[in-house]
Protein backbone atom coordinates (compact mmCIF):
# COMPACT_ATOMS: atom_id res chain seq x y z
CA UNK A 1 0.00 0.00 0.00
CA UNK A 2 1.43 3.51 -0.90
CA UNK A 3 1.49 6.57 1.33
CA UNK A 4 -1.02 8.15 -1.03
CA UNK A 5 -3.43 5.10 -0.32
CA UNK A 6 -3.39 5.36 3.33
CA UNK A 7 -4.85 8.62 3.50
CA UNK A 8 -3.72 11.45 5.51
CA UNK A 9 -4.69 10.46 8.78
CA UNK A 10 -1.75 7.30 8.77
CA UNK A 11 0.57 10.15 6.93
CA UNK A 12 0.43 12.25 10.40
CA UNK A 13 1.09 8.85 12.47
CA UNK A 14 3.57 7.73 10.33
CA UNK A 15 5.06 11.33 10.76
CA UNK A 16 4.78 10.61 14.96
CA UNK A 17 6.76 7.65 14.17
CA UNK A 18 9.30 8.91 12.05
CA UNK A 19 9.65 12.22 15.01
CA UNK A 20 13.52 12.23 16.25
CA UNK A 21 13.52 10.30 19.88
CA UNK A 22 15.64 13.49 21.11
CA UNK A 23 12.49 15.94 20.29
CA UNK A 24 10.20 13.24 22.34
CA UNK A 25 12.79 13.15 25.18
CA UNK A 26 13.55 16.39 25.52
CA UNK A 27 9.85 17.39 25.19
CA UNK A 28 8.89 15.13 28.15
CA UNK A 29 11.97 16.36 30.45
CA UNK A 30 10.66 20.11 29.57
CA UNK A 31 7.21 19.28 30.32
CA UNK A 32 7.93 17.43 33.49
CA UNK A 33 9.91 20.64 34.77
CA UNK A 34 6.60 22.75 33.79
CA UNK A 35 4.60 20.40 35.78
CA UNK A 36 6.98 20.73 38.53
CA UNK A 37 6.77 24.80 38.58
CA UNK A 38 3.50 24.49 38.31
CA UNK A 39 2.79 22.19 41.22
CA UNK A 40 5.59 23.15 43.36
CA UNK A 41 3.50 24.21 46.63
CA UNK A 42 1.26 20.68 45.55
CA UNK A 43 5.28 18.30 45.99
CA UNK A 44 6.34 19.91 48.98
CA UNK A 45 5.34 21.02 52.36
CA UNK A 46 8.51 23.28 53.30
CA UNK A 47 8.37 26.76 52.38
CA UNK A 48 11.46 27.71 50.30
CA UNK A 49 12.32 31.17 52.14
CA UNK A 50 11.26 30.17 55.87
CA UNK A 51 14.50 30.65 57.80
CA UNK A 52 15.09 27.92 60.79
CA UNK A 53 18.64 27.91 62.27
CA UNK A 54 17.82 25.02 64.52
CA UNK A 55 17.57 22.62 61.19
CA UNK A 56 21.21 24.34 59.53
CA UNK A 57 23.13 22.04 57.41
CA UNK A 58 21.48 18.72 57.81
CA UNK A 59 22.11 16.22 55.03
CA UNK A 60 19.44 14.82 53.09
CA UNK A 61 17.84 12.17 54.94
CA UNK A 62 13.96 10.90 55.45
CA UNK A 63 12.67 14.41 56.49
CA UNK A 64 14.60 16.97 54.10
CA UNK A 65 15.13 14.72 51.18
CA UNK A 66 17.56 17.24 49.95
CA UNK A 67 19.18 18.19 53.17
CA UNK A 68 18.69 22.06 54.45
CA UNK A 69 21.16 25.47 53.43
CA UNK A 70 22.88 26.98 55.58
CA UNK A 71 19.87 28.63 57.52
CA UNK A 72 17.69 25.82 57.75
CA UNK A 73 16.04 26.27 54.35
CA UNK A 74 15.01 23.00 52.71
CA UNK A 75 16.64 22.68 49.28
CA UNK A 76 14.00 20.56 47.89
CA UNK A 77 11.51 23.42 48.37
CA UNK A 78 14.06 25.68 47.03
CA UNK A 79 14.68 23.22 44.09
CA UNK A 80 11.29 23.20 42.92
CA UNK A 81 10.23 26.69 43.46
CA UNK A 82 13.45 28.06 41.79
CA UNK A 83 12.13 26.04 38.59
CA UNK A 84 9.40 28.79 38.31
CA UNK A 85 11.91 31.71 38.13
CA UNK A 86 14.32 29.45 35.91
CA UNK A 87 11.87 28.37 33.64
CA UNK A 88 10.71 32.32 33.14
CA UNK A 89 14.11 33.25 32.53
CA UNK A 90 14.61 30.49 29.90
CA UNK A 91 10.77 31.20 28.19
CA UNK A 92 10.24 34.87 28.51
CA UNK A 93 14.10 35.53 28.13
CA UNK A 94 13.52 35.03 24.16
CA UNK A 95 10.65 36.54 24.27
CA UNK A 96 12.04 39.96 24.06
CA UNK A 97 14.97 39.20 21.52
CA UNK A 98 12.28 37.68 19.53
CA UNK A 99 10.49 40.62 19.30
CA UNK A 100 12.73 43.23 19.12
CA UNK A 101 14.79 40.71 16.72
CA UNK A 102 12.15 40.11 14.28
CA UNK A 103 11.06 43.53 13.62
CA UNK A 104 14.37 45.40 13.23
CA UNK A 105 15.08 42.41 10.58
CA UNK A 106 11.76 42.33 8.56
CA UNK A 107 12.41 46.40 7.83
CA UNK A 108 16.10 45.90 7.46
CA UNK A 109 15.73 42.86 4.96
CA UNK A 110 12.50 44.22 3.13
CA UNK A 111 13.10 47.54 2.85
CA UNK A 112 16.74 47.50 2.56
CA UNK A 113 18.78 50.82 1.32
CA UNK A 114 19.77 52.97 3.80
CA UNK A 115 18.00 52.12 6.90
CA UNK A 116 19.20 48.13 6.00
CA UNK A 117 22.89 49.58 6.20
CA UNK A 118 22.33 51.65 9.43
CA UNK A 119 20.80 49.02 11.27
CA UNK A 120 23.17 46.52 10.04
CA UNK A 121 26.23 48.55 11.14
CA UNK A 122 24.08 48.77 14.67
CA UNK A 123 24.28 45.00 14.80
CA UNK A 124 27.78 44.71 13.75
CA UNK A 125 28.78 46.99 17.15
CA UNK A 126 26.79 44.92 19.11
CA UNK A 127 28.12 41.82 18.11
CA UNK A 128 31.66 42.46 18.68
CA UNK A 129 30.85 42.90 22.98
CA UNK A 130 31.06 39.54 23.92
CA UNK A 131 27.20 38.32 24.70
CA UNK A 132 27.98 38.48 28.27
CA UNK A 133 29.76 40.98 28.87
CA UNK A 134 27.64 43.41 27.44
CA UNK A 135 24.45 42.06 29.17
CA UNK A 136 26.35 42.37 32.38
CA UNK A 137 27.00 46.34 31.87
CA UNK A 138 23.73 46.40 31.48
CA UNK A 139 22.57 45.00 34.10
CA UNK A 140 25.32 47.59 36.01
CA UNK A 141 23.51 50.56 34.52
CA UNK A 142 19.88 49.36 35.67
CA UNK A 143 20.91 47.13 38.56
CA UNK A 144 20.51 43.66 39.67
CA UNK A 145 17.47 41.68 39.07
CA UNK A 146 14.63 39.99 37.05
CA UNK A 147 13.58 42.86 35.06
CA UNK A 148 17.22 44.02 34.58
CA UNK A 149 18.10 40.48 32.57
CA UNK A 150 14.71 40.52 30.31
CA UNK A 151 15.71 44.02 29.41
CA UNK A 152 19.78 43.52 28.66
CA UNK A 153 18.98 40.86 26.98
CA UNK A 154 16.57 41.89 25.06
CA UNK A 155 19.03 44.60 23.83
CA UNK A 156 22.17 42.19 22.80
CA UNK A 157 20.59 39.24 22.16
CA UNK A 158 18.61 40.82 19.28
CA UNK A 159 20.76 40.15 17.19
CA UNK A 160 20.53 36.72 16.36
CA UNK A 161 16.80 36.77 15.23
CA UNK A 162 17.67 39.53 12.82
CA UNK A 163 20.34 38.28 11.29
CA UNK A 164 18.03 35.19 10.70
CA UNK A 165 14.90 37.01 9.51
CA UNK A 166 16.42 39.77 7.22
CA UNK A 167 18.06 36.91 5.09
CA UNK A 168 15.03 35.55 4.55
CA UNK A 169 13.26 39.24 4.06
CA UNK A 170 16.07 39.74 1.74
CA UNK A 171 15.09 36.57 -0.79
CA UNK A 172 11.19 36.94 0.17
CA UNK A 173 10.83 40.54 -1.50
CA UNK A 174 11.74 39.69 -4.67
CA UNK A 175 9.59 36.07 -4.73
CA UNK A 176 6.65 36.52 -7.20
CA UNK A 177 3.72 36.45 -4.03
CA UNK A 178 5.14 39.72 -2.60
CA UNK A 179 5.83 41.27 -5.94
CA UNK A 180 1.69 40.10 -7.14
CA UNK A 181 0.91 41.62 -3.61
CA UNK A 182 2.49 44.80 -4.28
CA UNK A 183 1.06 45.10 -7.67
CA UNK A 184 -2.33 44.35 -5.91
CA UNK A 185 -1.67 47.89 -4.19
CA UNK A 186 -1.27 46.78 -1.21
CA UNK A 187 0.66 48.70 1.87
CA UNK A 188 4.60 47.88 2.74
CA UNK A 189 3.04 47.03 6.34
CA UNK A 190 0.73 44.38 5.55
CA UNK A 191 3.11 42.98 3.26
CA UNK A 192 5.52 42.61 6.11
CA UNK A 193 3.20 41.27 8.55
CA UNK A 194 0.55 39.07 6.24
CA UNK A 195 3.49 37.98 3.73
CA UNK A 196 7.13 38.01 4.28
CA UNK A 197 6.51 37.21 8.53
CA UNK A 198 5.00 33.79 8.38
CA UNK A 199 7.33 32.74 5.94
CA UNK A 200 10.53 34.26 7.58
CA UNK A 201 10.15 33.17 11.10
CA UNK A 202 10.46 29.42 10.34
CA UNK A 203 14.40 29.27 10.99
CA UNK A 204 13.71 31.57 13.83
CA UNK A 205 11.20 29.02 15.63
CA UNK A 206 14.07 26.31 14.89
CA UNK A 207 16.42 28.26 16.68
CA UNK A 208 14.25 29.90 19.27
CA UNK A 209 14.36 26.58 21.94
CA UNK A 210 18.81 26.67 21.29
CA UNK A 211 18.50 30.35 22.31
CA UNK A 212 16.27 29.45 25.92
CA UNK A 213 19.13 27.03 26.87
CA UNK A 214 21.50 29.77 26.48
CA UNK A 215 19.31 32.17 27.97
CA UNK A 216 19.36 30.24 30.97
CA UNK A 217 22.71 29.57 31.29
CA UNK A 218 22.99 33.22 31.37
CA UNK A 219 20.05 34.17 33.52
CA UNK A 220 21.43 31.40 36.48
CA UNK A 221 25.25 32.81 35.59
CA UNK A 222 24.08 36.25 36.45
CA UNK A 223 21.81 34.51 40.09
CA UNK A 224 25.43 33.07 40.43
CA UNK A 225 27.35 36.20 40.37
CA UNK A 226 24.54 38.17 42.05
CA UNK A 227 23.07 40.39 39.57
CA UNK A 228 19.79 38.09 38.72
CA UNK A 229 17.49 36.94 41.20
CA UNK A 230 18.16 38.40 44.21
CA UNK A 231 17.56 37.20 47.67
CA UNK A 232 15.62 35.28 49.44
CA UNK A 233 14.28 34.54 45.87
CA UNK A 234 15.08 30.97 45.57
CA UNK A 235 16.96 30.35 41.87
CA UNK A 236 19.18 27.82 40.80
CA UNK A 237 22.08 29.94 40.18
CA UNK A 238 22.10 31.74 42.99
CA UNK A 239 21.71 28.36 45.71
CA UNK A 240 24.69 27.22 43.86
CA UNK A 241 26.83 30.42 44.90
CA UNK A 242 25.10 30.16 48.53
CA UNK A 243 26.54 26.50 48.19
CA UNK A 244 30.25 27.33 46.88
CA UNK A 245 31.38 27.93 50.63
CA UNK A 246 30.31 24.55 51.92
CA UNK A 247 31.58 22.48 49.02
CA UNK A 248 33.44 20.12 51.62
CA UNK A 249 30.64 20.22 54.50
CA UNK A 250 27.40 20.43 52.77
CA UNK A 251 27.30 19.50 49.34
CA UNK A 252 24.33 19.19 48.92
CA UNK A 253 23.47 22.54 49.07
CA UNK A 254 24.99 23.17 45.62
CA UNK A 255 24.64 19.62 43.97
CA UNK A 256 21.09 19.33 43.56
CA UNK A 257 20.40 22.82 41.96
CA UNK A 258 23.06 21.85 39.75
CA UNK A 259 21.77 18.64 38.52
CA UNK A 260 18.05 20.63 38.50
CA UNK A 261 19.88 23.06 36.09
CA UNK A 262 21.54 20.59 34.05
CA UNK A 263 18.28 18.85 33.61
CA UNK A 264 15.74 21.74 32.60
CA UNK A 265 18.94 22.46 30.33
CA UNK A 266 19.36 19.23 28.86
CA UNK A 267 15.35 18.93 28.18
CA UNK A 268 15.34 21.88 26.02
CA UNK A 269 18.58 21.36 24.17
CA UNK A 270 17.60 17.65 23.01
CA UNK A 271 14.17 19.65 22.22
CA UNK A 272 16.12 21.98 19.85
CA UNK A 273 17.96 19.22 18.05
CA UNK A 274 15.04 17.17 17.46
CA UNK A 275 13.58 19.79 16.51
CA UNK A 276 16.25 21.13 13.57
CA UNK A 277 16.36 17.56 12.63
CA UNK A 278 12.35 17.12 11.92
CA UNK A 279 12.20 20.37 10.08
CA UNK A 280 15.39 20.02 8.29
CA UNK A 281 13.98 16.58 6.64
CA UNK A 282 11.27 17.85 6.03
CA UNK A 283 12.36 20.60 3.70
CA UNK B 1 47.73 43.60 -5.40
CA UNK B 2 49.48 41.91 -2.87
CA UNK B 3 47.56 39.16 -0.85
CA UNK B 4 48.37 40.46 2.19
CA UNK B 5 47.45 44.42 1.59
CA UNK B 6 44.45 43.56 4.01
CA UNK B 7 46.82 43.20 6.87
CA UNK B 8 47.15 47.22 6.21
CA UNK B 9 43.95 48.28 4.88
CA UNK B 10 41.95 45.95 7.23
CA UNK B 11 42.30 47.99 10.33
CA UNK B 12 41.08 51.05 8.47
CA UNK B 13 37.66 49.39 7.70
CA UNK B 14 37.69 48.61 11.66
CA UNK B 15 37.38 52.59 12.88
CA UNK B 16 34.12 52.59 12.47
CA UNK B 17 33.24 49.54 14.67
CA UNK B 18 35.84 50.76 17.34
CA UNK B 19 33.68 54.31 17.50
CA UNK B 20 30.51 52.13 17.42
CA UNK B 21 31.55 50.31 21.05
CA UNK B 22 33.04 53.45 22.53
CA UNK B 23 29.36 54.88 21.60
CA UNK B 24 27.73 52.42 23.61
CA UNK B 25 29.78 52.54 26.27
CA UNK B 26 29.91 56.36 26.71
CA UNK B 27 25.82 56.05 26.50
CA UNK B 28 25.82 53.71 29.13
CA UNK B 29 28.24 55.86 31.90
CA UNK B 30 25.27 58.28 30.62
CA UNK B 31 22.80 56.33 31.55
CA UNK B 32 23.81 55.68 35.15
CA UNK B 33 22.13 57.54 37.58
CA UNK B 34 23.85 59.81 39.61
CA UNK B 35 26.26 62.79 38.94
CA UNK B 36 29.37 60.67 37.43
CA UNK B 37 32.01 63.49 39.00
CA UNK B 38 30.53 62.40 42.40
CA UNK B 39 30.72 58.88 41.55
CA UNK B 40 34.25 59.60 40.92
CA UNK B 41 35.32 61.67 43.67
CA UNK B 42 33.08 60.42 46.38
CA UNK B 43 30.40 62.61 48.69
CA UNK B 44 33.48 64.65 50.42
CA UNK B 45 34.78 65.85 47.25
CA UNK B 46 35.74 70.03 47.07
CA UNK B 47 33.87 72.08 45.05
CA UNK B 48 36.92 72.91 43.39
CA UNK B 49 38.01 69.25 42.88
CA UNK B 50 34.56 68.69 41.28
CA UNK B 51 35.05 71.70 38.73
CA UNK B 52 38.53 70.69 37.82
CA UNK B 53 37.30 67.16 36.96
CA UNK B 54 34.40 68.22 35.43
CA UNK B 55 36.39 70.38 32.92
CA UNK B 56 38.95 67.83 32.17
CA UNK B 57 36.66 65.16 31.22
CA UNK B 58 34.77 68.01 29.37
CA UNK B 59 31.31 67.10 31.43
CA UNK B 60 30.25 70.95 31.66
CA UNK B 61 29.85 70.50 27.58
CA UNK B 62 27.14 69.43 25.92
CA UNK B 63 26.56 65.50 25.39
CA UNK B 64 28.37 65.50 21.68
CA UNK B 65 31.08 67.57 22.68
CA UNK B 66 31.54 65.29 25.71
CA UNK B 67 31.43 61.85 23.74
CA UNK B 68 34.37 63.63 21.92
CA UNK B 69 36.38 64.56 25.15
CA UNK B 70 35.69 60.65 26.28
CA UNK B 71 37.20 59.21 23.28
CA UNK B 72 39.63 61.59 23.45
CA UNK B 73 40.54 60.35 27.16
CA UNK B 74 40.02 56.77 26.24
CA UNK B 75 43.13 56.84 23.41
CA UNK B 76 45.25 58.51 26.35
CA UNK B 77 44.46 55.90 28.22
CA UNK B 78 42.44 57.43 30.93
CA UNK B 79 39.71 55.84 31.63
CA UNK B 80 38.38 57.98 34.79
CA UNK B 81 38.82 57.45 38.40
CA UNK B 82 37.97 54.03 39.97
CA UNK B 83 36.01 54.76 43.57
CA UNK B 84 36.71 51.20 44.90
CA UNK B 85 40.27 51.22 44.40
CA UNK B 86 40.69 55.11 44.92
CA UNK B 87 42.65 55.42 41.61
CA UNK B 88 43.25 55.93 37.94
CA UNK B 89 41.11 53.18 36.24
CA UNK B 90 43.52 52.51 33.77
CA UNK B 91 46.09 51.08 36.63
CA UNK B 92 43.66 49.07 38.01
CA UNK B 93 42.79 47.35 34.70
CA UNK B 94 46.88 47.18 33.61
CA UNK B 95 47.62 44.79 36.69
CA UNK B 96 44.63 42.48 35.58
CA UNK B 97 44.89 42.31 31.61
CA UNK B 98 47.74 39.61 32.31
CA UNK B 99 45.67 36.60 33.73
CA UNK B 100 42.96 37.79 31.73
CA UNK B 101 44.46 36.92 28.66
CA UNK B 102 46.62 33.59 29.85
CA UNK B 103 43.60 32.08 31.03
CA UNK B 104 41.66 32.51 27.30
CA UNK B 105 44.65 31.30 25.58
CA UNK B 106 44.99 28.44 27.77
CA UNK B 107 41.07 27.82 27.40
CA UNK B 108 41.55 28.22 23.80
CA UNK B 109 44.51 25.49 23.40
CA UNK B 110 42.27 23.00 25.87
CA UNK B 111 39.75 23.89 23.97
CA UNK B 112 41.26 22.84 20.24
CA UNK B 113 42.56 19.63 22.13
CA UNK B 114 39.52 18.04 23.26
CA UNK B 115 37.76 19.22 19.84
CA UNK B 116 39.85 17.34 17.58
CA UNK B 117 39.78 14.03 20.10
CA UNK B 118 36.39 14.26 20.04
CA UNK B 119 35.68 15.38 15.94
CA UNK B 120 38.33 12.99 14.70
CA UNK B 121 37.02 10.15 16.90
CA UNK B 122 33.22 10.55 15.89
CA UNK B 123 33.94 11.32 12.03
CA UNK B 124 36.63 7.87 12.03
CA UNK B 125 33.90 5.93 13.86
CA UNK B 126 30.87 7.57 11.81
CA UNK B 127 26.99 6.33 12.55
CA UNK B 128 28.74 4.02 15.31
CA UNK B 129 27.68 4.02 19.21
CA UNK B 130 30.60 6.55 20.06
CA UNK B 131 29.33 8.56 17.58
CA UNK B 132 25.84 8.70 18.66
CA UNK B 133 27.60 9.54 22.33
CA UNK B 134 29.66 12.18 21.29
CA UNK B 135 27.14 13.90 19.43
CA UNK B 136 24.65 13.29 22.47
CA UNK B 137 27.60 14.82 24.78
CA UNK B 138 27.91 17.85 22.84
CA UNK B 139 23.88 18.32 22.73
CA UNK B 140 23.83 17.99 26.13
CA UNK B 141 27.20 20.18 26.93
CA UNK B 142 25.82 23.21 25.69
CA UNK B 143 23.60 23.67 28.63
CA UNK B 144 25.98 22.38 31.45
CA UNK B 145 26.76 26.20 33.18
CA UNK B 146 30.45 26.79 33.24
CA UNK B 147 30.28 27.72 37.05
CA UNK B 148 28.55 24.57 38.09
CA UNK B 149 31.34 22.64 36.27
CA UNK B 150 33.69 24.75 37.64
CA UNK B 151 32.80 24.14 41.30
CA UNK B 152 32.61 20.29 40.59
CA UNK B 153 36.05 20.27 39.43
CA UNK B 154 37.17 22.05 42.51
CA UNK B 155 35.24 19.55 44.83
CA UNK B 156 37.01 16.47 42.63
CA UNK B 157 40.29 17.80 42.00
CA UNK B 158 40.95 20.62 44.74
CA UNK B 159 38.90 19.18 47.76
CA UNK B 160 38.94 15.87 47.48
CA UNK B 161 42.04 14.55 45.75
CA UNK B 162 44.03 18.11 46.45
CA UNK B 163 46.09 17.58 42.99
CA UNK B 164 45.31 21.71 42.24
CA UNK B 165 45.36 24.37 44.05
CA UNK B 166 41.57 26.26 44.84
CA UNK B 167 42.36 29.43 43.29
CA UNK B 168 44.62 32.54 42.71
CA UNK B 169 46.97 33.22 39.89
CA UNK B 170 50.94 32.26 40.03
CA UNK B 171 54.08 34.38 39.43
CA UNK B 172 55.36 32.34 36.57
CA UNK B 173 54.08 30.92 33.34
CA UNK B 174 55.03 27.06 34.60
CA UNK B 175 53.43 27.92 37.65
CA UNK B 176 50.49 29.57 36.34
CA UNK B 177 50.04 26.65 33.91
CA UNK B 178 49.16 24.65 36.59
CA UNK B 179 47.38 27.04 38.85
CA UNK B 180 45.31 27.82 36.06
CA UNK B 181 44.41 24.56 35.00
CA UNK B 182 41.30 23.80 35.82
CA UNK B 183 39.56 27.43 35.49
CA UNK B 184 41.17 26.83 31.64
CA UNK B 185 39.44 23.65 31.60
CA UNK B 186 36.45 24.79 32.86
CA UNK B 187 36.19 27.75 30.11
CA UNK B 188 37.69 24.92 27.34
CA UNK B 189 34.94 22.60 28.32
CA UNK B 190 32.43 25.42 27.64
CA UNK B 191 33.39 26.14 24.19
CA UNK B 192 33.75 22.32 23.11
CA UNK B 193 30.47 21.16 21.84
CA UNK B 194 30.44 23.97 19.54
CA UNK B 195 33.59 23.76 17.97
CA UNK B 196 33.13 19.62 17.80
CA UNK B 197 29.93 19.84 16.54
CA UNK B 198 30.79 21.88 13.63
CA UNK B 199 34.51 20.18 13.12
CA UNK B 200 32.63 17.14 12.81
CA UNK B 201 30.51 18.43 10.43
CA UNK B 202 33.51 19.93 7.84
CA UNK B 203 35.20 16.17 8.66
CA UNK B 204 31.88 14.07 7.59
CA UNK B 205 31.10 16.94 4.17
CA UNK B 206 35.12 16.42 3.34
CA UNK B 207 35.17 12.63 3.41
CA UNK B 208 32.05 12.13 1.00
CA UNK B 209 33.67 14.61 -1.72
CA UNK B 210 34.76 13.56 -5.10
CA UNK B 211 38.96 13.81 -4.29
CA UNK B 212 37.96 11.61 -1.09
CA UNK B 213 36.10 8.74 -3.33
CA UNK B 214 38.98 8.94 -5.73
CA UNK B 215 41.56 8.01 -2.99
CA UNK B 216 39.14 5.48 -2.01
CA UNK B 217 38.68 3.93 -5.34
CA UNK B 218 42.73 3.71 -5.36
CA UNK B 219 43.01 1.75 -2.40
CA UNK B 220 44.55 4.27 -0.50
CA UNK B 221 43.84 3.48 3.65
CA UNK B 222 41.20 5.14 4.98
CA UNK B 223 43.39 6.51 7.86
CA UNK B 224 45.64 7.71 5.07
CA UNK B 225 43.15 9.26 2.87
CA UNK B 226 41.97 11.36 6.50
CA UNK B 227 45.43 12.30 7.84
CA UNK B 228 46.73 13.77 4.46
CA UNK B 229 43.89 15.13 2.93
CA UNK B 230 40.47 14.83 4.89
CA UNK B 231 41.87 16.26 8.24
CA UNK B 232 43.54 19.67 6.03
CA UNK B 233 40.88 20.53 4.12
CA UNK B 234 38.64 20.82 7.03
CA UNK B 235 40.64 23.31 9.40
CA UNK B 236 39.37 26.06 7.51
CA UNK B 237 35.74 26.13 8.76
CA UNK B 238 36.88 25.42 12.06
CA UNK B 239 39.20 28.51 11.61
CA UNK B 240 36.54 30.92 10.58
CA UNK B 241 34.74 29.85 13.70
CA UNK B 242 37.48 31.18 16.13
CA UNK B 243 36.74 34.59 16.05
CA UNK B 244 33.17 33.49 17.58
CA UNK B 245 34.49 31.38 19.96
CA UNK B 246 37.14 33.66 21.33
CA UNK B 247 34.23 35.99 21.66
CA UNK B 248 32.34 33.24 24.33
CA UNK B 249 35.69 32.56 25.84
CA UNK B 250 35.98 36.12 26.77
CA UNK B 251 32.33 35.82 28.30
CA UNK B 252 33.51 32.22 30.09
CA UNK B 253 36.43 34.02 31.84
CA UNK B 254 34.16 36.06 33.63
CA UNK B 255 31.99 34.04 35.32
CA UNK B 256 34.78 31.25 35.85
CA UNK B 257 37.56 34.33 37.05
CA UNK B 258 35.07 34.42 39.77
CA UNK B 259 34.16 30.90 40.70
CA UNK B 260 38.19 30.31 40.99
CA UNK B 261 39.05 33.62 42.26
CA UNK B 262 41.71 35.03 39.70
CA UNK B 263 42.80 38.78 40.01
CA UNK B 264 41.83 39.28 36.12
CA UNK B 265 39.11 41.40 34.07
CA UNK B 266 36.36 39.44 34.65
CA UNK B 267 36.43 39.33 38.58
CA UNK B 268 36.97 42.75 38.34
CA UNK B 269 34.05 43.30 36.64
CA UNK B 270 31.58 41.40 38.39
CA UNK B 271 33.52 43.43 41.63
CA UNK B 272 32.80 46.86 39.67
CA UNK B 273 28.95 45.93 39.20
CA UNK B 274 28.60 45.19 42.91
CA UNK B 275 30.71 48.16 44.45
CA UNK B 276 28.90 50.48 42.07
CA UNK B 277 32.18 51.47 40.30
CA UNK B 278 31.31 52.70 36.88
CA UNK B 279 34.04 53.73 35.16
CA UNK B 280 35.63 50.55 35.80
CA UNK B 281 32.43 48.17 34.25
CA UNK B 282 33.01 50.44 31.39
CA UNK B 283 36.33 50.20 30.78
CA UNK B 284 36.52 46.82 30.92
CA UNK B 285 33.45 46.10 28.70
CA UNK B 286 35.20 48.55 26.47
CA UNK B 287 38.74 46.27 26.60
CA UNK B 288 36.56 43.47 26.04
CA UNK B 289 35.03 44.13 23.21
CA UNK B 290 37.93 45.64 21.77
CA UNK B 291 39.85 42.22 22.40
CA UNK B 292 37.03 40.01 20.33
CA UNK B 293 37.58 43.03 17.41
CA UNK B 294 41.10 42.69 17.58
CA UNK B 295 41.02 38.35 17.72
CA UNK B 296 38.35 38.67 14.81
CA UNK B 297 41.08 40.59 12.79
CA UNK B 298 43.83 37.75 13.71
CA UNK B 299 41.22 35.18 12.54
CA UNK B 300 40.88 36.91 9.19
CA UNK B 301 44.57 37.08 8.91
CA UNK B 302 45.40 33.36 10.12
CA UNK B 303 42.31 32.56 7.27
CA UNK B 304 43.89 34.71 4.54
CA UNK B 305 47.39 32.03 5.12
CA UNK B 306 45.50 29.15 5.28
CA UNK B 307 43.61 29.68 1.99
CA UNK B 308 45.44 30.74 -1.02
CA UNK B 309 41.70 31.18 -2.09
CA UNK B 310 40.78 34.25 0.04
CA UNK B 311 40.81 37.76 -0.89
CA UNK B 312 40.14 39.95 1.86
Amino acid sequence: MSDVMRGSGSLAMARIRTMPATLAIGGAITLAWIVVAILAPVLTSFDPIKVDVMQALKPPGAEHWFGTDAIGRDVLARTLFAARYDLAMAFFGVVGPIILGTTIGLIAGYLGGRIDAVLMRILEVTVSFPYFVLVIAIVAVLGPGLKSYFISLTLVNWVSYARLVRSQALVLRGVDFVLAARGMGFGHLRIMLFHILPNAIVPSIVFVMTDAVLAIVLGSSLGFLGLGVQPPTPEWGAMIADGQTYLTTAWWIAIFPGIAICLLALGLSLTADGLARLLNTES
Amino acid sequence: MNRFSFVLRRPIQLIPVLLGISVITFLLLQMTPGDPVRLMLGPKASQEAIEFVRARYGLDQPIPVQYFYYVLNCLRGDFGQSIAFRGPVSGVIAARIAPTVFLILYGLVISLLLTFALAVTAARQRGRWIDHLIRLVCVAGVGVPSYFVGLLLIMGFCLRLKIFPVSGYGPTFINNLWHLFLPALTIGIGVTPILARNLRATFIQQLDKDYAIACRSRGLPESYIFSRHVFWNSLLPTVNLLGVVVAFLIGGTVVVENVFNIPGLGNLLIRGVLTHDQFVVQAVALLLAVGVVISNFAVDVLTAILDPRVEL
